[in-house]
């Protein structure tokens, strides 16, 4: 069930998210510097490279917790370089976290709820009153996320607190949460990252599912070769903050550098 | 209460997101009622009712500090301080303009909040120990402002004698009379408190206490509810110091000295942050906690004293088992009362037959 055949409903030239020649500099190490990244809608972009290449920061400036140094994030064509990350989510770009970031104090349902932040108007007021507003909000999105916990099968855990979770479970309701606020863009970031291979397959199914069923289109850092290659529509290969290759699957297998930068070169030395 | 699960069905999302999804619970509520409305004030003599009253108006401003604290995971020692600012507030217009308690009180609570939201703004960038010093300098200068400004605080004595509250013509003159209007605001506070932690807004605080920058990601503007939990904290302080000074018939500025934050502050480590029951419950424990060492003292350890040495083993004796509960806590069951509550409660929930 590999993507990487072309597919007739990821639209080339229809870029939804487009970062342009974005650099960022942490003192004097540079993190990212001059990566160019074209998200088509409907498709799966894998970012892959070394430990270090800079994915992580990448997915930082997409998703407004750094502001590039140079260049710019642009989503459905508005610029989104320099808005905060609460406003970035609100215009619909979801993210996970490659260290699991849930609220452990909160049930997995309540989590989810929270996904729905942005989708939600219930203020000070009507929340304290409750029943009226507050509570017809709640059930209505109550139903959307119902909706999410069934994609996932998470319902036997819906009232548990995600502190008592597997680590794969944990990851499954992050993407979960990520879901509920019915993004355009979701960014993974290694999603698969300390899964045993089952684990690994249902994520990709997943994310497969993400993708095709509910038309989401999403940008992925994933370590695994065999998933990215399978599910990807497009790899970007960074190394040490450079963009060093960008195409299908098949290209990038091809791409000499690509090999270098993982297997180092061929001769003459120069390790990763 | 000790309720069991078994063999009820909820059949649709209002049913399971209720404030009481089982239907016993609506009768141990009503029972509650019962008892708060119509056995306690028949029957509980005038200086009992005068405690209960101390524990009524305890737990409206324990409601607001841990919706800062336990909910939201900001510290503050300034929430005397918004208290005094609730009851300089209300006791000024009261005196001054006549105003009655309907305006006074929610005249308090915005006041404090907005004093709140000032003194909350540091909370943009520190956390933990150097938001808590921030706070406490906000408590400084707001009592030394009213201290020192005869325009707040009345004069010379930096207190304002106020009216008992009055309505429809019934003034609000003895302990029982109190007992029914400080009961009334007790559970305003507690249902609002209860509805504000399950809807959005609610969630959205303890998000950002859990992990900000994961409640970044989804949409949620920490610095906002970091102010939001600050004004509605002191918006809560506010009205407990309005109603402190109803009850006394006097705002003082020695009700609200640094001493009664860090008693708040245990109330809800006591009680149990993040917790509601745990608001109520250490409210009680620690109003209570002096009148119970008090009496104890004066039957047993008249024994050991003269009685002119009693006053200072009493307050001293105060201070130290205060200070010995509250780290007791801390190591035994940092999740304070409501904890045990909840282990005795599911203790019970499968008993006889827990295996």
């Amino acid at each position: 069930m590999g993507a990487s055949a072309q597919r007739a409903d990821v639209r080339e030239g229809d870029n939804q998210l487009v970062v342009k020649g974005v650099s960022k500099r942490f003192g004097g190490v540079t993190a990212v510097q001059d990566v160019s990244l074209e998200v088509p809608r409907g498709s799966i972009v894998s970012i892959i490279g070394p430990n270090g290449a800079g994915k992580t920061s990448l997915l930082n400036m997409i998703s407004g917790f750094y502001k590039p140094d140079t260049g710019q994030v642009i989503l459905e064509g508005q610029d989104i370089t320099q808005k905060k990350p609460s406003d970035v989510a609100a215009l619909g770009i979801a993210r996970t976290f490659q260290n699991i970031a849930l609220f452990s104090g909160l049930t997995v349902l309540d989590n989810l709820m929270l996904g729905r932040h942005v989708l939600m108007k219930s203020g000070v007021l009507s929340s304290v009153i409750y029943w009226g507003m507050a509570q017809k909000e709640d059930i209505a999105h109550r139903e959307a996320v119902e909706e999410i916990i069934e994609f996932l099968k998470l319902q036997d855990l819906r009232k548990q607190p995600t502190s008592a979770l597997a680590y794969g479970l944990r990851k499954r309701v992050e993407l979960g949460r990520a879901l509920a606020s019915e993004p355009k863009v979701l960014l993974l970031d290694e999603p698969m990252g300390g899964m045993n291979q089952d684990e690994k397959e249902d994520m990709a199914r997943y994310v497969l599912d993400v993708n095709q069923e509910r038309g989401v289109t999403v940008v992925l850092i994933e370590h695994d070769m065999g998933v990215v290659m399978d599910i990807s529509d497009r790899v970007v290969v960074l190394d040490r903050g450079r963009g060093i290759a960008v195409g299908t699957p098949e290209e990038v297998q091809r791409n000499p550098k690509v090999v270098e930068a993982y297997l180092g070169k061929s001769k003459g030395g120069g390790g990763a | 209460m000790f309720h069991r699960e078994s063999g009820i069905f909820k059949t649709t999302y209002s049913a399971d997101m209720a404030l009481y999804p089982l239907p016993i619970a609506k009768w141990t509520v009503a029972i509650l009622a019962l008892i708060f409305v119509v056995i306690v004030p028949l029957t509980v003599h005038e200086y009992y009712l005068s405690i209960l009253n101390l524990i009524f108006i305890a737990v409206v401003g324990a409601l607001g500090l841990n919706i800062l604290v336990g909910y939201t995971g900001q510290i503050s020692i300034g929430h005397a301080a918004f208290m005094s600012v609730g009851a300089y507030t209300a006791a000024n217009l009261a005196v001054r303009l006549d105003l009655p308690f309907w305006i006074t009180l929610p005249a308090g609570g915005l006041m404090a909040a907005a004093i709140g939201v000032v003194v909350g703004m540091p909370s943009l960038r520190i956390k933990g120990l150097y938001l808590a010093i921030a706070t406490l300098a906000g408590q400084l200068i707001i009592e030394w402002t009213i201290n020192h400004v005869p325009a707040i605080s009345g004069g010379a004595q930096a207190s304002i004698q106020v009216e008992r509250p009055s309505l429809f013509g019934v003034s609000f003159n003895t302990q029982g009379h109190l007992y029914f209007f400080l009961l009334f605001f007790a559970v305003l506070a507690i249902v609002a408190t209860l509805n504000l932690v399950r809807s959005r807004i609610g969630r959205a605080f303890v998000a950002v206490r859990d992990q900000d920058i994961a409640a970044e990601i989804i949409g949620i503007d920490i610095y906002r509810y970091k102010l939001l939990a600050f004004a509605i904290s002191s918006f809560y302080a506010g009205v407990c110091g309005v109603l402190y000074t109803y009850y006394f018939g006097i705002a003082n500025y020695e009700q609200f000295q640094l001493i009664v934050s860090i008693d708040y502050l245990a109330m809800i480590i006591i009680g149990g942050l993040g917790s509601v029951l745990g608001s109520i419950l250490g409210a009680v424990f620690v109003t209570l906690l002096p009148i119970v060492i008090r009496i104890l003292m004066e039957n047993v350890g008249s024994l050991f004293f003269t009685t002119a040495e009693m006053a200072n083993v009493i307050s001293g004796l105060r201070l130290g088992v205060f200070g010995g509960l509250i780290i007791f806590f801390l190591i035994v069951e940092p999740e304070g009362l409501n904890r045990l509550w909840r282990n005795i409660r599911s203790y019970f929930r499968v008993w006889p037959f827990s295996y």
